[in-house]
């Protein structure tokens, strides 16, 4: 029990606060190893955290670093850092806090090292760079305990095992360190806590009150959603009355192409010029910082965002959210509705507008599922490998290990508790020798024993070690610039591959604003101001959320409903007319509708696998097509269904789900794509077999530098069971080949196909027709495209 | 053989879909940039410890090419070693498959930069060959005329339906071909930079490689 010090409670007094009962609950078991407060956003969640370490700090007894706070995010910490002075100069607390982030100045991290603060905000990558140190036992001694701020978003990603490996090595030089998680209202607070805890601790989860229920509805509009789309545009009139009526909006959108377009739109019809900003993740920071200070300075009335709002700074004045296109997962619906009205107590408000006629059923599902406080979520599996190896680097950039010691050390993080002795040697001979099938490198070996001890070859490795530390794997990105003399203003970024399909005098979208490209110059691409009717939108991959499983099974649920009392008559209509004319997909089977439409026959299967799962489907039941000589010549996915549509019919569906024969399929296929070559990359960048691409580097040495797409293919061809591949592999069950789901929908399934033969389109099927994302079947297609833009760029030319 | 033909300076040339060039009335045939041993060097000098079987892929691919042209002289047109100890530390497996292509036909060895100074295997070494009506450099100069060389790893762009394919490419005009590097690990220059826009003519072509050789006007700035 940690009692407060007198001097807190009169600071509580003259602010005419109390110590809320899960701040009191913090106190009392302030000695606990682990801890979880599980608090929605402006419940005092982060004081609740620092209380215990200010209480322990107040006497000025305690020299070099007590605490540890982490965030995800580098603005939180520094924000902290300035929340925390207020109670600290208030009370005069001899307290020294300091934050430390990629933005902190190289002086001062060197002053930080020297001499640490008592109190330290950082974030899991300084903190990683930190602990390569030979120093590292020096810095963090006296250490006692560890906050991790917004612990929920974090054990969704490889920043989180990351850190929690970290962890381990700070429980093992700090022996008795105390850790702490804060975190948002999520599904399974249990699992977060073992995530949080050295295994096997125990970790006490306190839940904060959680206020009252959101004020969550469908936005109501005069005209229907389209049939078909993402975006919302149809809805710009109905969102602008809103945000006139209220102090602040948040405009959440689920990608950032569909933010530009929206912000685009919005703009055309602000007659009133409100002042509305646009915020996401692929603006430039210059831009993102001020659309942020004017938002802190009350000067905005709205902000079209993406998930790079999600986290963050509280920003006291945004009464509304305002959710566009369904949320396809309940729990960040949950976390995004929370921006809302960050007063303790007050309900947060928002509305949800569907982005088509489909969504419409999803956002009912979604509000159903929030009123019911039924989170979604997957379980996350073992800790990945890749930050596996990434952390026995570091490990050695620090100093001589033992192999043991450090088995003992990464099997206390939760997510590595099942980890075999077995499995960490192969990721241990990895990082040493390449772990290659053929022993190539005996003589110049990564990491070598000696008496017992691994170390680094060469000591100079050291420092590319560091260069590489973290997780976050951007995809190859160009800034975009306005064009002249000196250099003109950073817009933000765009994907190599986008702005290699730009000639000049095209124009796109980027931060609400319409450019021009002018052309490279050195890696940057260099833009003009230039007012166009039809701009492209940047592609963005890899920001598409799919439909969480969850919400599909509360869709098919809905689905067996006789009518739809819930539902706009709009909608009524066309799912009864659905059944009417075929019947309604169910959830333990999968319905196969077959027609001819427009001269070719089409396939649309239900699978509600989500988006990333039915496009693999799409590509796999097309190459069983293919085989089958059935001419499939496209498909298109959403996150419920698959359209395929070719030469031939198809009169028996069922063979084609034959799983042994998909699994087959699958792995062959799996050698030759492109997603799996990215996934490759990322993983092989964590791992530490391939160097970040800094700028400079890229700029200067491009006939030495080679894709990671060869080193891949080589990998496949010579070395198909080599650790890098099978880390691949195991990735692309999740993320975006999501095979997992394809076997979750195949065992639900049980061979139970409903093959329904029309005459014509199905109500069901139509809005598919207007979707865009046509993939063409690939292989031979590549090649003839290839041929005729050859052909017709030589006739342009003059040439044949 | 499938591939683009094309003729300089009276000697008639292909450019095969492997990116190595065939010369087939003297059969000779010509590669660029193996830069063979590329990973062992990387991880000599410190570097991350790469697949180790770019050589063993690249001469499988050289195999193919000998066998399928028959050829009578083939040409290395410099950088066939990453450097010369990654030459010295070659495998004894892959220095007797070296040897063993080396066998019974004419083998030339170009200087490039990467590997300056003669080979541990026997053929001939040159700083640059004449075979009339040609002239075989490593690095091409300027002024020269009817010159095959390699050094720059070109690699075109093309858009097509929204998407964007980058190969490796040769680039001819009627000056010059300059070869795209053909070992497994090599990147590649744009055709839009600089350096190669000054050694090619206006109308110089860049011939794509991969499973057919594509023609295509050499993208430019």
């Amino acid at each position: 029990m940690s009692a407060l010090p007198s001097s807190f409670h009169e600071w509580f007094a003259t602010r005419g606060w109390t110590v809320h009962p899960h701040q009191q609950a913090m106190l009392d078991r302030a000695h606990d190893p682990s801890l979880l407060l599980i608090a929605p956003t402006g419940g005092g969640k982060t004081l609740a955290g620092f209380l215990p370490s200010l209480a322990e700090l107040a006497d000025g007894t305690h020299s070099g670093l007590h605490t540890l706070y982490i965030s995800p995010l580098k603005a939180l910490a520094a924000d902290i850092r300035r929340n925390l002075r207020t109670p600290v100069d208030e009370m005069g607390l001899p307290i020294r806090i300091e934050d430390r982030t990629g933005d902190t100045s190289y002086t001062q991290r060197r002053k930080q090292r020297a001499d640490p603060p008592h109190i330290l905000l950082t974030t899991p990558e300084s903190l990683a760079l930190l602990l390569s140190y030979p120093d590292a036992p020096r810095i963090f001694a006296g250490l006692q305990r560890v906050i991790v701020d917004e612990i929920h978003a974090l054990a969704e990603s490889k920043r989180g095992d990351q850190l929690m490996l970290a962890l381990s090595r700070l429980s093992a030089i700090c022996p008795g360190l105390r850790r702490v998680g804060l975190s948002a209202t999520v599904e399974d607070p249990a699992a977060i806590a073992r995530f949080l805890a050295r295994h096997p601790d125990p970790c006490e989860i306190i839940h904060a009150d959680p206020g009252p229920a959101p004020d969550i509805a469908m936005l109501q509009t005069d005209a229907p959603p389209p049939w078909s789309g993402g975006g919302g545009r149809y809805a710009i009139g109905a969102i602008l009355e809103q945000v006139k009526q209220h102090k602040t909006t948040l405009i959440f959108h689920n990608t950032r192409a569909q933010a530009e377009i929206f912000f685009h739109a919005l703009w055309l019809e602000n007659d009133e010029s409100l002042p509305i900003g646009i915020h996401h993740g692929s603006l430039a920071r210059e831009q993102r910082e001020k659309v942020e200070a004017a938002m802190v300075a009350g000067q905005l009335r709205a902000i079209v965002c993406t998930g790079s709002l999600d986290l963050g700074i509280d920003w006291g004045d945004v009464d509304l959210v305002i959710q566009v296109g369904a949320p396809k997962n309940v729990k960040r619906l949950v976390q995004r509705i929370g921006r809302a009205n960050h007063r303790y107590n007050a309900p947060s408000k928002a509305l949800l507008v569907p982005a088509n006629r489909f969504e419409v059923v999803e956002c009912l599902a979604a509000l159903e599922a929030v009123k019911a406080g039924d989170l979604d979520g997957e379980p996350r599996g073992p800790g990945p490998r890749d930050v596996l190896c990434q952390h026995i680097l570091i490990t050695a950039a620090a100093g001589p290990f033992d192999a043991a010691t450090l088995f003992a050390e990464v099997t206390s993080a939760g997510a590595y508790a099942t980890l075999s002795r077995t499995e960490f040697d192969a990721c241990l001979d990895f990082t040493a020798t390449g772990g290659y099938a053929l022993r190539a490198y005996d003589r110049w070996q990564r990491l070598q024993q000696t008496d017992g001890l691994w170390h680094l070859r060469d000591p100079r490795a050291a420092a590319q070690i560091r260069m590489n530390i973290g997780t976050i794997i951007d995809s190859e990105m160009m800034k975009v610039r306005l064009k002249n003399s000196r250099g003109g203003a950073p817009l933000g970024e765009v994907e190599e591959a986008f702005a290699a399909t730009l000639t000049k005098g095209d124009t796109f979208l980027i931060g609400g604003q319409i450019v021009r490209y002018e052309g490279l110059r050195e890696m940057t691409v260099e833009v003009t101001r230039r007012p166009s009717d039809n701009p492209k939108v940047a592609v963005f991959s890899g920001s598409k959320f799919a439909t969480s499983t969850q919400l599909s099974d509360r869709i098919l649920a809905m689905f067996k409903q006789i009518d739809w009392p819930g539902l706009p008559a709009h909608t009524a209509q066309w799912l009864s007319l659905q059944r009417e004319v075929s019947q309604l997909p169910e959830r333990d089977r999968l319905l196969v509708e077959t027609f001819a439409h427009d001269g070719r026959e089409h396939l649309c299967l239900y699978g509600f696998a989500g988006r990333n799962a039915q496009q693999t489907l799409g590509l796999l039941l097309t190459q069983r097509m293919e085989e089958l000589g059935l001419h499939p010549l496209g498909f298109l996915s959403t996150d419920y269904a698959t359209l395929i549509w070719g030469l031939d019919p198809v009169t028996d569906p069922a063979p084609l789900f034959d799983a042994e024969a998909m699994r087959g399929g699958f792995e062959n296929w799996l050698s030759g794509n492109a997603v799996m070559k990215r996934t490759f990359r990322s993983a092989a960048i964590i791992a530490g077999l391939i160097e970040r691409n800094s700028p400079g580097k890229r700029k200067s040495g491009r006939q030495a530098t080679f894709s990671s797409d060869i080193l891949y293919d080589t990998l496949s061809k010579y070395d198909p069971d080599h650790l890098m591949l099978e880390i691949t592999r195991e990735e692309a069950m999740k993320g975006l080949v999501d095979f997992g789901r394809i076997e979750q929908m195949l065992r639900r399934i049980d061979g139970q196909i409903d093959h329904i033969a029309l005459p014509r389109v199905s109500p069901l099927a139509a809005p598919l027709f207007l979707e865009v994302g046509r993939v063409p079947i690939k292989g031979a297609a590549q090649e003839r495209i290839l041929a005729q833009a050859a052909q017709s760029a030589m006739k342009a030319a003059g040439l044949s | 053989m499938s591939g683009f033909e094309f003729s300089l300076n009276g000697a008639v040339l292909t450019a095969l879909p492997s990116g190595a060039l065939w010369w087939a009335e003297p059969r000779v045939l010509t590669v660029s940039d193996l830069h063979l041993g590329k990973s062992e060097r990387i991880a000599r000098r410190g570097g991350t410890m790469l697949p180790p079987y770019e050589v063993r892929d690249t001469l499988a691919r050289l195999e193919a090419d000998i066998e399928a042209t028959a050829a009578q002289t083939v040409i290395c047109l410099g950088d066939t070693f990453d450097d010369l100890s990654a030459m010295e530390n070659l495998p004894d497996a892959e220095t007797q498959w070296l040897m063993r292509l080396m066998a019974g036909r004419r083998w030339i060895w170009i200087e490039g930069n990467h590997d300056p100074g003669p080979t541990a295997f026997g053929g001939t070494h040159l700083a640059e060959l004449h075979q009339s009506p040609l002239t075989f450099r490593h690095i091409a100069a300027p002024s020269a005329k009817a010159e095959v060389s390699g050094h720059y790893h070109p690699k075109a762009r093309l858009s097509a339906q929204g998407a964007a394919l980058s190969r490796p490419c040769f680039l001819i005009d009627k000056q010059r071909v300059i070869m795209p590097a053909y070992g497994t690990y090599t990147g590649g220059l744009r055709t839009d930079e600089k350096v190669l826009a000054a050694l090619m003519g206006p109308k110089a072509l860049a011939v794509l490689t991969g499973k057919t050789a594509y023609a295509i006007p050499m993208p430019r700035a």
